[in-house]
């Protein structure tokens, strides 16, 4: 058996390598505050993603007995992990120490997490797609728990953990089907046997789609998202609510969208329920939402309606327009628990609503990011979630299906309500007697303002990442 | 001196990069912040100049500037003006000088991000009246929303979060349909630019829906009965020079978007749908007009007699089918009587406003009832602000009749019952204007306020003298600003008719 080609998967080898390093470094260099898991993690990333368009931008190759892909598409999906996984540990940093909680192993198991969605997105197998996701998961579950003493974070890690290992659980169900049907694990071969008129695929999609649905956080299986948003802490729900987001896409894209190809107009159906589904109730119960954390928790689901959009259009078009939404819907979200993590300090968590009261008068610069951030996730033009918005629809139309396009800007109406309502606190009310000055360090006061910055300039050139997002189908 | 500058892209960006240094100045320096964004209007208004004095009427859209903005799908960052827009354009640049002065000792808290906002806004707006492609318009378009959103909300009066956050989601849901038509006329054009649009020979029911989705984006804005009630409230609320600026130009973007948009593109639609926009705009001018006569509030009352004069203006731009059927001539006169009461009506509202400004700022109330007498403590305000009454009740002389005149006359050629309604308002007009200003201005002075009034300051003095200079002007020769018009007017003109026939 010849050897394979290690230098297609460097990128992975790095990272899982560097994880061991940081684990053991940070047992025995462990830096003043940490800064040697801290900034060796920066480095990681940034080595990582390096690598990953040297060796895996202009590729298209199999290695490991075909069942490792290094393409274009892997590669957009790694890099905007390494960014948003680099932001989380940037915005993590002082909310940890403050609290006492700054260890070496919440770098570790985010890099572990990386892994895991580096391995998803490079999948070629069922097996390797379910490797990562695993590894992905079990992460989170931890992470989720790291402030052990928390009743809250506990019972959310929990939760999460019962309803994830269902999901994993009906992942491989299907999985298991899929390989009966086609006799093999590698995904090109599923997508040549499988056709739409053969049952055991459609059982099959079901399950799988049951999967990846759940970790985007699609309605029905989106419960598990505003109680884990609220229990863990801010920095875990931060890095929660953004990479993995974007490690979900990879999933669907590689077992169903290459996978199943055939088997579109069944999965298109079920992606319009359940975008409709996420649309309304993630939209109708973020109104009510007087929690923060749980407010963008119901907001996240309603973007996942409109990641679903772009998916069921089936097209490459469309999927492009799905990657892009979800890249810069987490940056934005990003920067949303940024806010949050900046109002907060040891002992005051800052998750309600009326916690941003007067935060113009206190602090305009994260204010005006506040403004940005609220506006790109309405979908209001001058920031990138409008061009997300617009990309989306423009793949339904081009579908032929304009009365989901028009279901999906009525309800963007409704989140512009609750949207403005976190404004509205922000900007026009006093804020609270007594309200400290906010104490964050120049760095991360830099990073949120590159954040937002970001979220305006991309919101006048959109170009460049719409190319990328659309090159990677190609 | 101007030729191969890219005006109109100085014209949107200069004040918004004004408005972004004032922000990086914030109040540390209130008096350089005033400066600044006095001298950023200046400016802007000053090189809008160009666009009228090196204007070619027959010359279809010009100070073109063409660049691609997301190669992908299509998009260009295309800026162009016509007969149309120009005048337009003109009038958002001298307003946002008289906002600015407006603002000037008024606005104490945060006046940077005040005067930011609307320099922000006015590059905005431009952008609005210049954009040649779909999508650039509509970034423009929404993008409008945030500045305003934070004027009413932050420097507004007591009920203000209520009327922002409606202004927001009304105008909001409006607009949001207009992106699904766009979006799909994208499918069927190939290109975003608008012109592309234009002649696509759509089917029918396509045609009925696009237009009703443009109608829900257009008819907010206006606004146009039924869905007018978020204006009353914005007005009352919004500072002085939000409700300037709500007035003067917001509105007029609405009606645009329905010369830019509704009936070029979906002419057929536009036709079997003209009695729905007809009937709707005379509800706005008889019903709207006697609401406004029963207002108890200042600003209020102007706010609904906007409405009714902004239905003269829809009810121009969709009675020429029904001219058409008649007789040729008409429907232009129809159309330019239309655009010559938008620009009045930029002129007349902005004043009243600062009018009620200027009185708002001395006794701290919009109330009708808390004045009385004020010509005996103000007799300047009171010679201007009767002046600028009888602009809004349509007097001869002032810019207020030309285009009411032009609009009734054209509407006679339709049908005679339609120009019976529109002519009444001249008699509620002039009853709810006249009323009110007897009640405010005349008579014995009312209470101990009105007393102890000061006249107007040379900053107001300047302001409304301005502005009175343009309502008399406009109003006895309104001739040039019909000339420019004329040739766009008539080149949509057969666009509709080819359209409608085909």
């Amino acid at each position: 058996m010849p050897m394979p080609d290690f230098s297609l998967a460097l990128p992975e080898l790095w990272v899982g390598a560097m994880a061991c390093v940081i684990l053991v470094a940070d047992l025995f260099v462990p830096g003043k505050d940490r800064a040697t898991s801290f900034y060796l993690s920066l480095f990681t990333l940034a080595v990582a993603a390096w690598l990953t368009l040297d060796t895996q931008w202009d590729a298209r190759a199999l290695t490991f007995s075909d069942m490792y892909v290094a393409d274009k598409l892997g590669a957009v999906l790694k890099v905007a992990v390494y960014g948003l996984t680099a932001l989380a540990f940037v915005y993590a940093r002082g909310y940890l120490k403050s609290r006492d909680m700054l260890q070496g192993e919440y770098f570790v198991l985010g890099l572990f997490a990386v892994l895991g969605m580096m391995v998803m997105s490079s999948a070629h197998s069922l097996l390797t797609a379910y490797i990562g996701l695993e590894l992905l998961s079990l992460c989170q579950y931890v992470l989720v728990a790291f402030n052990r003493d928390s009743r809250f974070g506990s019972e959310a890690a929990m939760k999460y953990f019962v309803l994830g290992s269902l999901a994993s659980g009906m992942v491989l169900y299907g999985m298991s089907m899929i390989y009966g049907g086609a006799g093999s694990l590698d995904l090109a071969a599923v997508a040549r046997a499988a056709n739409a008129d053969n049952m055991l695929f459609v059982f099959g999609l079901v399950f799988v789609l049951v999967g990846v649905t759940f970790k985007l956080g699609a309605v029905p299986f989106h419960m598990w998202i505003p109680d884990v948003y609220e229990g863990a802490p801010t920095p875990v729900a931060l890095f929660i609510g953004t990479a993995p987001k974007v490690g979900a896409l990879a999933l669907f894209m590689r077992l169903i969208y290459e996978g199943l190809p055939l088997l579109q107009e069944h999965y298109q159906l079920m992606l319009a329920i359940l975008a409709v589904l996420s649309l309304i109730v993630g939209n109708l119960f973020a109104v009510v939402q007087t929690n923060f954390k749980r407010l963008l928790g119901y907001s996240t689901v309603s973007h996942v309606g409109f990641i679903l959009l772009g998916l069921l259009a089936g097209t490459d078009a469309g999927n492009g327009a799905a990657l892009f939404y979800t890249i810069t819907y987490a940056l934005t979200a990003a920067g949303a628990f940024a806010v949050i993590i900046l109002l907060s300090r040891r002992g005051f968590e800052a998750d309600q609503v009326a916690d941003l009261r007067g935060l113009f008068q206190r602090d305009s610069m994260a204010a005006w990011a506040l403004l940005l951030i609220m506006f790109s996730m309405t979908g209001v033009p001058g920031t990138v979630g409008f061009y997300a918005k617009l990309v989306v629809l423009q793949a339904v139309v081009d579908a032929g299906l304009v009365w989901l396009a028009i279901i999906g800007v009525l309800f963007a109406v409704v989140g512009a309500f609750y949207y403005l309502r976190v404004l509205k606190a922000a900007f026009f009310e006093a804020p609270p007697e007594g309200a400290p000055a906010l104490e964050a360090s120049g760095s991360f006061r830099a990073v949120l303002a590159g954040n937002a910055l970001a979220v305006l300039l991309l919101g006048i050139f959109p170009g460049a990442l719409i190319a990328t997002c659309i090159a990677a189908f190609a | 001196m101007f030729e191969g500058w890219p005006l109109l892209s100085l014209l949107v960006w200069l004040p918004i990069a004004g408005g972004l240094v004032l922000l990086a100045i914030g109040d540390r320096a209130p008096g350089a912040v005033r400066g600044l964004a006095l001298a950023t209007a200046v400016l802007t208004f000053l090189l809008s100049l160009p666009l009228w004095t090196q204007f070619q009427p027959a010359g279809g859209m010009q100070f073109v500037e063409s660049v691609d903005w997301i190669p992908s799908f299509g998009v260009k960052y295309a800026l162009g003006v016509d007969g149309i827009a120009m005048p337009l354009i003109i009038l958002t640049t001298f307003c946002m000088i008289l906002v600015v002065l407006a603002g000037w000792e008024v606005i104490q808290t945060k006046p940077a991000a005040y005067f930011a906002s609307f320099l922000i806004m006015e590059g905005i707006m431009v952008g609005v009246f210049a954009a040649l492609d779909a999508i650039l318009f509509y970034v423009f378009w929404e993008a409008m929303l945030v500045p305003m959103f934070l004027i009413i909300g932050i420097w507004g009066g007591p009920n203000r979060i209520y009327a922002t956050i409606k202004f927001f989601l009304y105008t909001f849901l409006g607009s949001v349909l207009m992106l699904v038509a766009l979006v799909y006329l994208y499918n069927q054009a190939g290109s975003f630019a608008i012109a592309d649009f234009y002649g696509l020979g759509l089917p029918h029911q396509t045609q009925v829906l696009i237009f009703l989705a443009f109608l829900a984006a257009f008819a907010v804005k206006v606004p146009m009965w039924p869905v007018h009630t978020w204006l009353p409230d914005a007005h009352v609320e919004a500072p002085t020079g939000g409700s300037v600026i709500l007035a003067a130009i917001m509105l007029k973007i609405g009606a645009y978007g329905f010369l830019r948009f509704s009936l070029p593109i979906t002419p057929e639609a536009s036709m079997s749908l003209d009695w729905l926009l007809i009937a709707m705009s005379l509800i706005a001018v008889v019903y709207i007009g006697l609401v406004a006569l029963v207002q108890q509030d200042m600003k209020k009352l102007i706010a609904y007699s906007s409405i009714a004069h902004m239905g003269f203006v829809t009810l121009g731009f969709f009675m020429i089918f029904r001219i058409l059927v008649n007789s040729d001539s008409g429907a232009l006169l129809a159309m330019q009587g239309g655009m010559v009461q938008m620009v009045s009506h930029g002129f007349v509202s902005a004043a009243m406003f600062l009018c009620v400004g200027v009185l708002y700022d001395r006794v701290h109330s919009r109330q009708i009832a808390d004045y009385g007498g004020v010509i005996n403590t103000m007799p300047k305000f009171a010679a201007f602000f009767v002046l600028f009454a009888m602009a809004n009740a349509g007097l001869p002389g002032t810019s207020g009749f030309v285009g009411e005149f032009m609009v009734i006359l054209a509407a006679l050629k339709a049908n005679f019952w339609y120009a019976v309604l529109a002519a009444s308002t001249l008699i509620f007009g002039a009853a709810y204007t006249l009323w009110m200003v007897k009640r405010v201005v005349f008579g014995e002075v009312g209470n101990k306020h009105v007393a102890e009034l000061q006249d107007l300051s040379g900053r107001e003095f300047f302001i409304l003298l301005v502005l009175a200079l343009a309502v008399l002007g406009l109003g006895l020769y309104p001739a040039p600003l019909v000339e420019v018009m004329e040739p766009t007017l008539q080149q949509l003109l057969q666009v509709v008719t080819a359209g409608r026939a085909g």
